[in-house]
Order: C-alpha cells, then structure tokens, then sequence
C-alpha cells in the first residue's frame, strides 16, 4: 500500500470529481447537487448545508478512493480501464441503491409514498436520480468514471 | 381543451376586449363558442364583467389595467381580476416565460382558478403588501383567491428549506357553494414549446423544461391532459385549496408542505411587505398612491443586484393593435435620478444605496460609456427578437429584448450623475474608485456633449442635437462641480467642466429658446415641442417661474396636453398614448413655478387614471382612460412618487430639491446656493 501516492491521487480525483459536478449542474445537465443533498442532513440553511455538505463530500470522496486503491492493491494491477471500470459500478451503486436509499435516511426529504410535509421537503431523486433531469445518469456516470480513471492510472502500487 | 379561435378584437365598453370568433373549426370543435352565445343571449357579455371560467379566456383579453402584479423582487406574475396567470416568467424578470397568455390567448399559456358558472369578481391587495386578493361572486356563493409570490427576511431565508422561486395560489369559499374551475396550461419559453406534465404521486406534478423543473402541488387531483392539467371541485363556504407552484434550476428542489404552512408563509409574507412599508417616511396626503407607487417600484427590484427594471412585462402595446410593442423587462438609466429622488425621498436608504451601487459598478464594462439599458446584473440588453405570437389583442410584433440597447442617449449621463449627487449628501465623501468614475464619467459628457443622440424617448428615426439632452449634460457637469465644491470629489478637473457647463447653458439658452414659439424647442433650432423640456426647471437651469419656463410649459400644455392634465411626450401621428410621468413632470413645474393648488388640482387629477389596485403602465388612453404599454411602470410611479414629494416640499416650504445638489441652479422661491 503506497500510503503517499493514494493521498494524493485520491485528493486530485475527488477534486476532479467534484468539479464535474459542480459543472454539470451549472451547465444545466443536471440539479443533482451531491453537497447540498448531503449538507441538509445537518442543517436546513442553503449557505451552510452546501458549504457543510462540500467537506463531508470531499472527504467522502478521498475516502472513497482509499476502497479503490485497496481493489488496485488485491488485483496487483492499476490502470485507467481497471479504474474506469470501477467508477463505473461506484456510479451505478450512487445512482440505483444509494439514491433509492436516500429518502429513507436523509432527514429532510420528502418519498414519492408520503410527500413532502414541514420537516421532510426535498425533491427525492427518484430512479437513477431522474427527478434531477433526464441527463443526471449521464452527469454521474462521467464524474465516476473521471474518478476511477485518474486514480488508476496515477495511482502506484509500491 | 384549447381552442382555436381567430384574432378580430373589438372593444366592449365595461369588461376587456372582446375576441369575435370568426373560425369554423372553432364552432365546431369546442364548447365556448356556444357558451359566448348563450351568455350574449343572456345578456350578461355585454352588459357586465361577467364570465364563467371556462369561457373567459378564450373569450375576453381583460384590460391591461385589469391586471394585478405580484412578485418577490425577482420575478413578477400578472394576474388578471378573473383569476387567470398570464404572464410569468422564471427565474428571473427576463426570464422565458412559463404563462404569456397576456400576449397570447392560445399558445401563451396560463393558469386560471375561478367559479365555473358566470360570476363577476373584484381584486385588490391586502393593505400595504403585494398579496393580491380576487373575490368572486356568484349567485350561488363567493370564494376569495389569495395570490402571492412568497417574500421572506434575509435571514429567515438562511435558516429555513425553501423553494427558490415560489407562487402560491389559496383559495376559500366564504359563503354558499360554488364549483370552482382549475385550468393549469404551462408553456414554455413564451408559449413556443408544450410542456410535458408528469404525474409524481403525493410529490405533486413535475414539469422539466430546459434545465430547470417546476413542481405543482395541491391538495386536489388533477386529470393530466397533452400540456394541460385541470379538474373541478366543489367548494362549500369555509373549504379551502391551496396550491404551490415552484421551479429549480441548479439543485433539488425543496416541496412545500401544502397544509397550515402555507397560511403561514402568507403570513410572513403579509409582514414583510408591512414592515418594509412601515419604513417609508412620507407624511404627506396622497400616502396612499405614494406607498401603493413605492410597493411597485420594490417589486421591479431585482433584490440580488440593487437593479431596478423598467416594467415587469414585455410588448404590451402603446398602441392597441399597433406595433409600439416593446420589452421593458430591463434596467434603464434615464429612470435612474427619479428612482434615487423617489427611494431617498421616502427614506428608504438601503435601496437607493444598492442600486446607486448597481449604476456605477454593473454598468463598469462599459464606462465611461453608458448604455441606454443593462440587464440586472449589468450586461448588455439582448437583442430583439420576435416569437410568433399573436400580441396582446393582435399588437404586433411581439418583441423580446430590445433594440435600443445600441442608441446613444447622453441624457442618461446626467441621470447617473445627478443620481450620485443626491445620495452624497447620505455617503460623506465617495470612495476613490467611486471618484474616479464620476470624473471619468464626467470627462466624456464634457467631450461628447456637442453632437446628436437618440434622446430620451428612443426614436428609431435617428438622431437629432435634443434640447433635453443638452439638459442633461449640463445637469452631469453642474452636479459634479457641486461634489466638488463639497468635498465629495477630489482632484475634479474644475476648470473644463465649468467652462463646458456654462457652453451648454448658453446653447441652450440661444439655440433651444424658439423666439417665435416663445417657448424651448424640442432640438436646437427646432420648432418641436417635447414635454421633456419641462424637466428644465427641475433640474434647476431654468426657475419654475421664469418668464421662459412659464411659456414653455403654457406651449407644452397647447401642443401636447390632451385633456385632464395628460401630457402626450412629443408630437407624433398618429398619437400614442398620453405618458404617464410626463404628466407628473407638469404637475412638478407647476409646484415649482409658485401654482400650488394648480399642482394638487393637476396631481388629484391624474390620480383618477390609476388602476383599482393603484398601478399605472407607461401610458393613457386620453379617450377612454385605459392603460396602454407594460405595466407596472416604474417610470410613472417615480414620478409619482417625486410629484407627490415636491408638492409636500413646496407645501412645507422647504427649498426646490436641485438646490441642494446643484451649483448652478435657478431655483424659485429659494435662495441661490453659494
């Protein structure tokens, strides 16, 4: 385990993987917004939760990357199509269990079985996060993939 | 549901203009045709404002003085007094819209809650807020309709979960029983795209359109049709629906609780406007009009950037059935002295220091040249473009953008400046960057002054050497020497403003003075009149009560009054409508000419062209009184405003307000400044 290489690469794939989704929102791919979703579980102001949802997304992501390296480690073999491959079933995890999860967890959001009332009123995502916009797969798909393949490919086993 | 019906308009004397259906597809296909008849046989089309729901739209376009406006100082809705949305535009007052049915009864798109059996109805707002409130009265019952664009406190905002653009609509049943239409019709980008509705279970129904999506949510079941989304209840006094319809952009979006919070956000709602017009310190007696002018003027305000745009819809025509269509939904400079005059003169402090911030920092790309308009965060205007609706009772073209955002109005450099100097007196000194570029400005009015501009009223016929222009030339360079000599601005190049400043007053005085009309002119050596010109004395180069001024307006009111104290702006054929501030000017000259209870006869007057709920657009029909152009105009309600504050300040006898920021100003009834 190459402690030094991980923390970096994990740090410049989370950054990468963070600007692609601040980009696609403000490109208007997509209104998934990863860290305002996770910064209204603690607090229901739009200033902090995005700041407060910001951090725990970074550091979510760099820890993240620590499974990905442990995979690299156990194959013997990093790359980017190996990296690739594994952003992209991270990606399919987020979108179909991690989204379908979120309503039941998140204490503000709202359930397509309930609707919303005063304390859970956030736009659940619905299947693939579809309710964020028909492109929110795509939008995910690509910041996954772009995180897995930074990681393999720089990432150095010894 | 919609149908088609052709576009021949006539006016019927008490309830809009009516549409003649002159389609065969129309008799056959759908229902109003037959209903228009049997109401006309009824008696009731003709004889009063009464309509059933299902049959309004599609037969009436209601005056544009029967149009109410809510907003949140960041969008605005036009709600007409029979409970329709018709115009709406997200997120932004520039934004495409979601409901343009004001500029096309087929394609705009709209949303209507009203009693489906005929009934007859009245709004206004509740007092000293922007919640309107419809009431409908039917044979069988009455509701009420509450419409409002939720406002809340800064840091309310940053404490709760709420939606980022809001409408909420409730409705209450207060006596009897009555069924109640519901008729949702979104469509996108000004009528151009349908708008797929999906069904999202106890959410409520999403609508994706671009990259945004709008949520509706109510309490009753919708029947989902191709665009549309509509249902009927019945309603029993005491019952109650509310409904929240939302749009996001960049994040998910936050769904109301449709229960007692919505009473609780109109609530808060309600208290927001109350505690903001509490604040305003006019004490004189027409508070009324001022705080319903005032209430305006904060919905044009694009909270965000301090902008003010000039009218919260677009292509509403001066003209009806002409082509003076035009979108206002922009900020214009030449607003900016009377919008800082009527914002300080109401002692609302913070506003005019946000947007006197705006006019000198938004508008930085281009300086020291201005443009004639920005958009609220200080680019350039878009250029026009001409969707294929039908207009507002066939006026076309409907045009969105505007094509004056390339003319050269060097009024507006005195606009910016005079401005600034009102708002010195409140800053102390201005800070260096400030300075710099009042002087920056100031260096290309004392360069530029001497050619042609387009002017004030933005004529597409070309340039002309405009008397007002002139004006307001020399107001820029006389307001800068007055910082000056105050201390508000240092290292002022003294010397070339005094000398151009005084170039222009000569001009002015020799070239615009028409010794044959005995009045100004309207352009140097010209013969046209120009109701501009009665700006003369309220900027302080002319006394109100000079020989000169007093026969310039005595030949303005000749040429271009057209009864009751309205004032058209220029001579033209065929006339438009009368100009709202302009009458407002008069009123103001002849405060500062000395004829006080000629001013509150003239200003009492006008007052009597208001709307019900007390709005005015940019115009008046001098015939029949309607409203004519985009409405609500924030040009007319400053002028208001300022009209209505002179004559407190002459009633008072406190001194002509040019005084306290001009150096070289005739003012009567005052001493000259030192």
């Amino acid at each position: 385990m190459n402690w030094s290489s991980w923390l970096i690469w994990g740090f410049v794939a989370t950054l990468a993987l963070t600007t692609i989704g601040s980009a696609s929102q403000g490109l208007g791919l997509t209104r998934m917004n990863l860290p305002y979703m996770l910064g209204t579980m603690f607090t229901p102001s739009r200033d902090k939760s995005t700041l407060y949802g910001t951090v725990v997304h970074f550091f979510s992501g760099w820890l993240f990357s620590l499974v990905y390296v442990l995979i690299f480690q156990s194959l013997g073999h990093a790359g980017w199509w190996p990296g690739a491959l594994l952003g992209l079933l991270h990606a399919g995890f987020v979108l179909t269990v991690f989204m379908s999860l979120l309503p039941s967890i998140h204490p503000r959001m709202a359930s397509e079985q309930h609707g919303p009332d005063a304390q859970n009123m956030l736009e659940p995502p619905g299947f693939l996060a579809l309710n964020y916009g028909m492109r929110t797969p795509l939008a995910v798909l690509v910041s996954h993939v772009v995180f897995g393949m930074i990681l393999g490919a720089f990432y150095r086993l010894v | 549901m919609c149908s088609r019906i052709g576009t021949l308009q006539f006016r019927t004397r008490e309830s809009g203009y009516e549409r003649q259906e002159h389609s065969s597809l129309a008799k056959e296909q759908v229902g109003p045709a037959i209903r228009i008849e049997a109401l006309r046989n009824a008696g009731l089309l003709a004889a009063s404002p009464t309509f059933s729901n299902f049959i309004y739209l599609d037969v009436v376009t209601p005056k544009i003085q029967d149009y109410g406006v809510i907003g949140d100082c960041r969008s605005a809705a036009l709600i007409s007094k029979y409970g329709s949305i018709e115009f709406l535009c997200w997120p932004r007052f520039d934004s495409r819209s979601i409901f343009a049915a004001i500029l096309d009864r087929q394609k705009g798109g709209f949303w209507s809650i009203a009693p489906e059996e005929p009934f007859s109805s009245s709004f206004e707002y509740i007092p000293e807020t922007n919640v309107l409130q419809t009431s409908f009265h039917c044979g069988s019952g009455t509701a009420l309709l509450t419409d409002l664009i939720p406002v809340r406190a800064e840091a309310q905002k940053r404490k709760l979960l709420v939606p980022d653009h809001e409408l909420i609509r409730r409705l209450e049943c207060t006596a009897g029983e009555l069924r109640i239409g519901i008729r949702f019709h979104p469509r996108a980008q000004y009528g151009l795209s349908e708008v797929r509705i999906r069904e999202r279970g106890k959410l409520g129904l999403q609508m994706e359109v671009g990259r945004g999506v709008y949520w509706l949510r109510s309490a009753v079941s919708l029947r989902i049709g191709r665009g549309c989304a509509e249902t009927s209840v019945v309603m029993k006094r005491g019952d109650v629906l509310r409904f929240s319809f939302t749009y996001a952009e960049q994040s998910p979006m936050p769904l109301p609780a449709l229960g007692g919070e919505i009473d609780e956000t109109i609530a808060a709602s309600v208290a927001w406007w109350r505690n903001w017009t509490a604040q305003c310190k006019y004490s004189g007696p027409y508070r009324a009009a001022v705080l319903r002018s005032a209430l305006a003027l904060k919905l044009l305000t694009y909270s965000p950037s301090g902008a003010v745009v000039a009218a919260a819809t677009a292509s509403l025509p001066e003209r009806i059935g002409g082509g003076l269509n035009w979108d206002y939904r922009y900020c214009w400079l030449r607003d900016a002295s009377l919008t800082i005059r009527a914002l300080l003169g109401l002692g609302y402090i913070a506003e005019a220091q946000c947007f006197l911030t705006w006019l000198l920092h938004a508008t930085s790309i281009t300086q020291p040249q201005l443009r004639v308009l920005y958009t609220v965060f200080g680019q350039e205007g878009p250029k026009e473009k001409y969707p294929p609706l039908e207009g507002y009772c066939g006026s076309q073209p409907v045009r969105i953008g505007n094509a004056a955002r390339h003319q050269l109005q060097l009024d507006i450099y005195g606009e910016v400046i005079d401005a600034a100097a009102q708002y010195a007196g409140l800053a102390g000194r201005f800070d260096r960057v400030t300075q710099r570029v009042l002087i920056k400005i100031g260096k290309f009015v004392a360069q530029h002054w001497d050619q042609p501009d387009e002017g004030i009223w933005e004529p597409r016929s070309g340039r002309a050497n405009n008397t007002h222009s002139r004006l307001m030339c020399w107001t820029a360079l006389d307001r800068l020497l007055a910082l000056g000599q105050k201390n508000y601005i240092q290292n002022l190049p003294k010397d070339l403003f005094r000398r151009e400043r005084d170039r222009i007053r000569d001009q002015i005085e020799t070239r615009a003075w028409n010794e044959a009309l005995q009045s100004y002119a309207s352009t140097l050596d010209g013969n046209g009149m120009d109701a501009a010109l009665l700006r003369l004395s309220w900027y302080g180069l002319e006394s109100g009560d000079s020989l000169r001024m007093m026969r310039t307006e005595q030949a303005i009111r000749q040429s271009l009054g057209c009864g009751n104290d309205l004032l058209y702006r220029y001579e033209r054929k065929p006339q438009e409508g009368a100009f709202g501030v302009c009458g407002f000017w008069g009123v103001e000259q002849l405060a500062l000419s000395g004829r006080l209870n000629e001013a509150i006869r003239a200003f009492e007057n006008l007052l009597t062209y208001q709307s019900d709920l007390g709005l005015y657009s940019e115009e008046i029909d001098p015939h029949t009184g309607d409203a004519l152009g985009n409405i609500p105009q924030a040009f007319t309600h400053v002028g208001l405003i300022s009209a209505a504050l002179t004559l407190h300040e002459r009633m008072q006898g406190t001194p002509h307000p040019a005084v306290k920021v001009g150096a070289d100003v005739n003012a009567s009834g005052s001493e000259q400044p030192q």
